[in-house]
Formats: C-alpha cells, structure tokens, sequence
C-alpha cells in the first residue's frame, strides 16, 4: 500500500463548500529518461485519480507524465451529507491506492 | 491600558526571539526560500517529506534482521527518545571507535543490535527513518556536541569549507559566505545551514540526505565527489552542524 496523506475536514455544516488535499508517494517516471544503462526506463506513472461522497463521484483527474514525482491534489466540495469520502489513484503497472476518510456534515 | 501593557510584553517576547534567530545574521534556508515553499513545508499534509516520515515510523516498529529487532525494541517511543537526537549528530560513537553521521549511526545500530545488512547511502528506506529520527528533533536548537574526538573532524571540515578546488576554482565559503543571499541563475544563494536535512528538494522530486546536498555542490563547481564513504563529507558535516549551533532544526524540510 502506498503512502498517503490526506487532509480532509472531519466536521462541516451542510451547504459548506469543503477542501481535500491529497498527497501520495509515486516515481511519476515519465518514460522518456534513459536509465544508467542507456536504456530508457518504462513509465510509470498514476493516470487516474478519482475522488467519491457515498460513492457519488465528485472528483476525477487524469495525470499525464508532465507531473512530479509525489502528486499532490487539492479540490472543492459541496458538504451535502455525513459519510465516506473514498479516493482512489491507479495507474501504469497495476498502481492502485485507495484512501477513505469520514467526514461528519450537520 | 492592561491590554496595551499585554501588547508591549508579547512584542518584547516576539522581538526577543526573532533576535535569537537572526541577531547573529545567520539564516536557515527556510527561512531564503518563498512564502509560498514555506507554507508547503509547514503544512504536515502538504511536506511530501512526510511520506517517507510516514514509512520511517513504519520502519521504526518494524522488526527485521537475524536479531529480529526493531528500533522501538531498544529506543522505544521516537518522539520521546529521538528528541534532539538529530540535532546533536554528527557525533562520535564510542561503540565503532569513530564518528558518524545519522545515517551512520543508523546503519550501525542495523548491523550491530539488529543484524541486519546496511541500508545503502540515499535509499528510501535509510532516508524515512533519518526523516522520522529528524523530524523529532523539530524546533530543537543545533547542538553538536563538545567531543574532542570530533574537533580534527571540524578542523578539517572547516578547511575544506574554505579551500578552492574544482574547474571553477570555488570554495563553499565563495558562495555560502561571500554571496549568501545574492543570486545563482535565479536561485536565492543560502547560507548553507544544514536545519533541515534530509530535505525532499523540488529539484530532486525526492528526499535527500545533507550528504546528497554536499555531493551536488561539489559537482556544481566542476570537481570531483568523493567516494561515499569518504571522511570529507562527515568532516564538512561536522563544521557546518557547528556553524549553524543554536539554530532551530526545521528537519524534514523543503527546499527549491
């Protein structure tokens, strides 16, 4: 399991327009560097990063290999109702993470 | 009237420790790099050096080699027993008869209490624990210890600090002391205060040890590095945690 951080509000008034910050380590190889052999190493990068509420999708973002090692992700929400927000990046080389946490919305 | 007497006692106290921190003229990296850097390194969601710390406290609780040992077996709870640890090192371990870094005093404790092999120089995993040893050390003062046994180590490190090699013929002190603060293509020059190694560099697009930090420099002037187990880069160590005593540790850092 790779590692993630989250930072994501626990509590928040409904009708509250919330932000989720992600973060989680990946090389991010963007194909097109030769190796120390000469060789070029594979890419391997996270192509997709979803975000759900309940299951509803309320985020999604591809990722090209332009991006950094160590993608770090900030997006807005509207609070709507109390429950699991599930993050879930997946890419090149089977790559998947996934990450929830529960936000409690009054 | 009370309030305004609050108000005079908190500047005086607010005053009175920025000049702790700068009245001497020194400043730490953190403190030349942009608001905007700061803010990620202050923010422990936003540092992706806490991903590797993340996997150091992973790897702290981890029991491994023939030992079947972990760190926390001996040393217990880190924020407890690493507190300043990190601020005192280089320092001389009694136990191998010679000085030694973090990552050295890591690898010893491996080899020795845990029978483990080596942890190779800049691997991830060597730099999540050296991370997650540092970041304990958060806010301590720089406090390298008064051992003679490191003296020789200082003296030469501050030797080499000051003596020009390479093709462009620099010394650190040319830039570090001469141009601290001026520009280098666009890069603001630091000091050169090592507060808050291992730092995830942007550069790098990963963390990396002061030692990584000195193996860059010494490229950058067109020279040669030194092997990695070479005794010039501890005794580089060893003078800059001297020259930076008293400033406040900021490990794990960022910087550009």
């Amino acid at each position: 399991m790779a590692n993630v951080l989250v930072n994501a509000p626990k509590t928040a008034k409904k009708g509250d327009i919330v932000e989720i910050k992600a973060l989680i380590m990946h090389v991010m190889e963007t194909g097109f560097r030769p190796g120390t052999n000469g060789r070029i190493i594979p890419r391997n990068i996270i192509e997709d990063f979803r975000a759900t509420w309940n299951g509803r999708e309320i985020f999604r973002m591809k990722m090209s290999p332009a991006i950094a090692a160590n993608p770090f992700v900030s997006f807005s929400a509207v609070a709507t109702e109390s429950g699991t927000i599930a993050l879930r990046w997946s890419g090149d080389e089977g790559f998947v993470a996934e990450h929830r946490v529960d936000i409690t919305v009054t | 009237m009370k309030a305004a007497r609050l108000i005079a006692v908190l500047l005086a106290a607010l005053t009175g420790s920025l000049a702790v921190a700068q009245g001497d003229g020194r400043r730490s990296g953190y403190r030349d790099m942009g608001a905007v850097l700061q803010k990620m390194q202050d923010d422990d969601t936003a540092n992706p050096a806490m991903l590797y710390v993340q996997a150091g406290a992973a790897a702290w609780a981890e029991q491994t080699g023939a030992a079947g040992k972990s760190c926390a077996d001996c040393h217990g709870d880190a924020s407890v027993t690493m507190k300043g640890v990190a601020a005192r090192y280089p320092a001389f371990a009694a136990d191998a008869g010679k000085a030694v870094d973090l990552e050295g005093r890591i690898n010893l404790c491996r080899m020795d209490r845990q029978q483990a092999p080596a942890l190779a120089p800049d691997s991830e995993n060597l730099l999540a624990l050296s991370a997650y040893v540092a970041l304990q050390s958060r806010g301590q003062p720089i406090a390298p210890p008064d051992d003679e046994h490191l003296s020789v180590l200082r003296a030469q490190g501050a030797e080499l600090y000051k003596r020009r090699q390479g093709q462009l013929n620099l010394s650190c002190a040319n830039c570090h002391d001469d141009n601290a603060g001026r520009k280098l293509a666009g890069a603001t020059i630091p000091q050169g205060h090592p507060t808050g190694y291992p730092i995830y560099r942007l550069e790098w697009q990963a963390l990396g040890s002061l030692k990584r930090r000195l193996r860059n420099c010494v490229a950058g002037i067109r020279a040669e590095s030194w092997p990695y187990d070479a005794t010039e880069y501890l005794a580089l160590e060893s003078y800059l945690m001297a020259r930076a005593r008293g400033m406040a540790m900021d490990a794990p850092g960022v910087r550009p």
